[in-house]
């Protein structure tokens, strides 16, 4: 029972990390229909970028509890992710905009390469540890195990979800996006630049995938140049569960992802005999995208697209 | 002498080298209902695309309120207070109606006014107000054309584009649209309205224009372009 627990919680953690960096590829989706392979590596660059920051100011000799120490890494990481969203934008994908769609996507897979080899000459090709600064305090849940940070990180992401959320359905910019993502042209004639509308896209995405790049490192106390590709994989692949484009689908793909994961790997072992074990769990995450896709093509709560008149 | 609210001198457009419009002149003054009448294809959709700056112009001259207008960006256009009401409507279908109108007033920051003139357009269309809740590709498509015309309101504009507002409309509801366009014209909206039921476009305009093949082929007033034999023949279906 306790082994549910844990693996339910630890579920639920990877999942809303997931889930964050899906609202990032689903925004971008819906407003120009472009996967941002390069996404990925936004979030790899937030987590590189904190645990700089943070080991700079340890060297430095600054005497800060560790909450403040990662908080004062992470705004130093969500500007860089947001300078990078808005310049690879600006730079690889706003001169193909009215390029064939597989453009734009050939540039977005040699993007996320040079990011990788980027981040590679500049921090090397090991894996670097995360700073041992937060609080090892474990809680006991139910007979399972879950830390302080595992706990903020579920708040912080969920807050972080729910203010995307009132952004996009209560204010202007909000309004001019949605606008933007159903019909570009006439919400140009109604006086929205589509410019600023797209890097604004790119930026908040980018500032909640910088986020989730710190969670992922915290979480799992290391960072590397490559781990933008699977985390990214993973989020695009929650994405496309949820159904691309919607919003609601990418929190929900995130989630559910998260979990099956989790619980696909606590009980992989026992279900096949010890044959396969938990590393096989990546496998998992694919395995359901095929499945949801064969019977929803356009995801759990993606809209059938029809074509306009 | 003032000048005309809109000046076009020799408009040209051209397609990946399709020469939709050749050459044409119009002028609108202040307070006009103008009406762009000829067949399919003739340049009349290309024609209100290029004057808000969808299309850029191949060569010729636009001067609307007393500036050249070729030059701007396309989002410039609505707030200098020219708005075009695109053919099929273009509402946002995933917005609601009150969203809709909305994004009509993207531009304007005096929420007071925007409420102002939102209640003014629900008094127009009492349907829309019923429906303000709903998501604007769930309404019918006459409900819609309001919608799109509501829309374009909410802007402001001194110079209001119409394009086929009875594109695929029921005749009671075609009626219904021009009645509110006559509504609106009486408040003083100056209009260009494009259509192809050319009778009902002639009979509630002040002028018109004829277009045929990218060029401007006949221009009166509307009463004579109703009275002339040839127009009756190729356009009236008499």
């Amino acid at each position: 029972m306790d082994i549910f627990i844990q693996q339910l919680i630890n579920g639920l953690i990877v999942g809303s990390i997931y889930a964050l960096i899906a609202l990032g590829y689903t925004m971008v989706y819906g407003i120009m229909q472009l996967i941002n392979f390069a996404h990925g590596e936004i979030v790899m660059i937030g987590a590189m970028v904190t645990i700089t920051c943070i080991n700079l100011l340890l060297d430095l000799g600054v005497q800060l509890p560790g909450p403040l120490l990662l908080l004062a890494g992470l705004l130093m990481a969500i500007p860089v992710s947001m300078l990078l969203g808005f310049t690879i934008e600006r730079v690889a994908y706003r001169p193909l905009r009215r390029a064939p769609r597989l453009a734009p996507l050939i540039t977005a897979i040699g993007l996320s390469i040079v990011l990788q080899q980027l981040a590679m000459l500049i921090w090397g090709r090991n894996y670097r540890p995360f700073p041992s600064i937060l609080p090892t305090k474990v809680h006991d849940f139910y007979g399972a195990a879950i830390t302080d940070l595992q706990i903020a990180i579920f708040i912080l992401a969920f807050l972080l979800m729910g203010g995307l959320f009132f952004l996009i359905e209560r204010t202007k910019l909000g309004r001019a996006m949605r606008a933007t993502s159903q019909n570009p042209d006439v919400a140009g004639l109604m006086g929205v630049n589509i410019n600023t509308v797209i890097s604004m896209t790119f930026v908040i995405g980018s500032a909640l995938g910088a986020v989730a790049g710190v969670m992922v490192a915290a979480n799992y106390d290391q960072a590397h140049a490559y781990m933008g590709f699977m985390i990214g994989l993973k989020a695009f692949t929650a994405a496309v569960l949820g159904g691309i484009g919607n919003l609601a689908g990418a929190v929900v793909g995130g989630i559910l992802l998260g979990l099956i994961e989790s619980l696909g790997s606590g009980y992989l072992g026992d279900l096949t005999g010890g044959f396969l074990g938990s590393n096989y769990k990546d496998i998992f995450a694919f395995v359901v995208l095929i499945a949801v896709l064969i019977f929803r093509p356009s995801g759990l709560m993606g809209e059938r697209v029809a074509e306009r008149a | 002498m003032s000048e005309a609210l809109l000046q076009v001198k020799d408009l040209k457009v051209a397609y990946g080298g399709i020469h939709a419009v050749k050459g044409i002149d119009l002028e609108i003054n202040q307070g006009e209902l103008v009406a762009l009448i000829g067949a399919n294809g003739a340049g009349k959709t290309t024609t209100l695309k290029t004057l808000v700056g969808m299309i850029k112009p191949a060569g010729g001259e636009i001067r609307f309120d007393g500036q050249p207008t070729a030059r701007l960006a396309p989002y410039h256009y609505v707030s200098r207070g020219l708005v075009l009401v695109p053919e099929g409507r273009g509402v946002f279908p995933r917005l609601s109606v009150a969203e809709n109108l909305l994004m009509g007033a993207h531009v304007r920051n005096d929420k007071a006014d925007i409420a102002h003139d939102m209640e003014r357009v629900y008094h127009l269309f009492p349907r829309l107000k019923e429906r303000q809740a709903q998501l604007a590709g769930t309404l019918s498509g006459g409900e819609q054309q309001m919608l799109a015309i509501g829309r374009a309101i909410m802007s402001r504009p001194k110079l209001l584009l119409l394009d086929e507002p009875s594109m695929g409309l029921a005749p009671i509801i075609v009626q219904k649209i021009f009645e509110i366009i006559r509504m609106i014209a009486a408040e003083g909206v100056t209009m260009l309205l494009v259509e192809q039921n050319a009778k009902l476009a002639l009979e509630t305009a002040n002028r018109g224009y004829v277009m045929e093949s990218g060029r401007i082929t006949l221009a009166d007033s509307a009463a004579s372009l109703l009275a002339n034999e040839a127009i009756q023949k190729a356009y009236l279906g008499e």
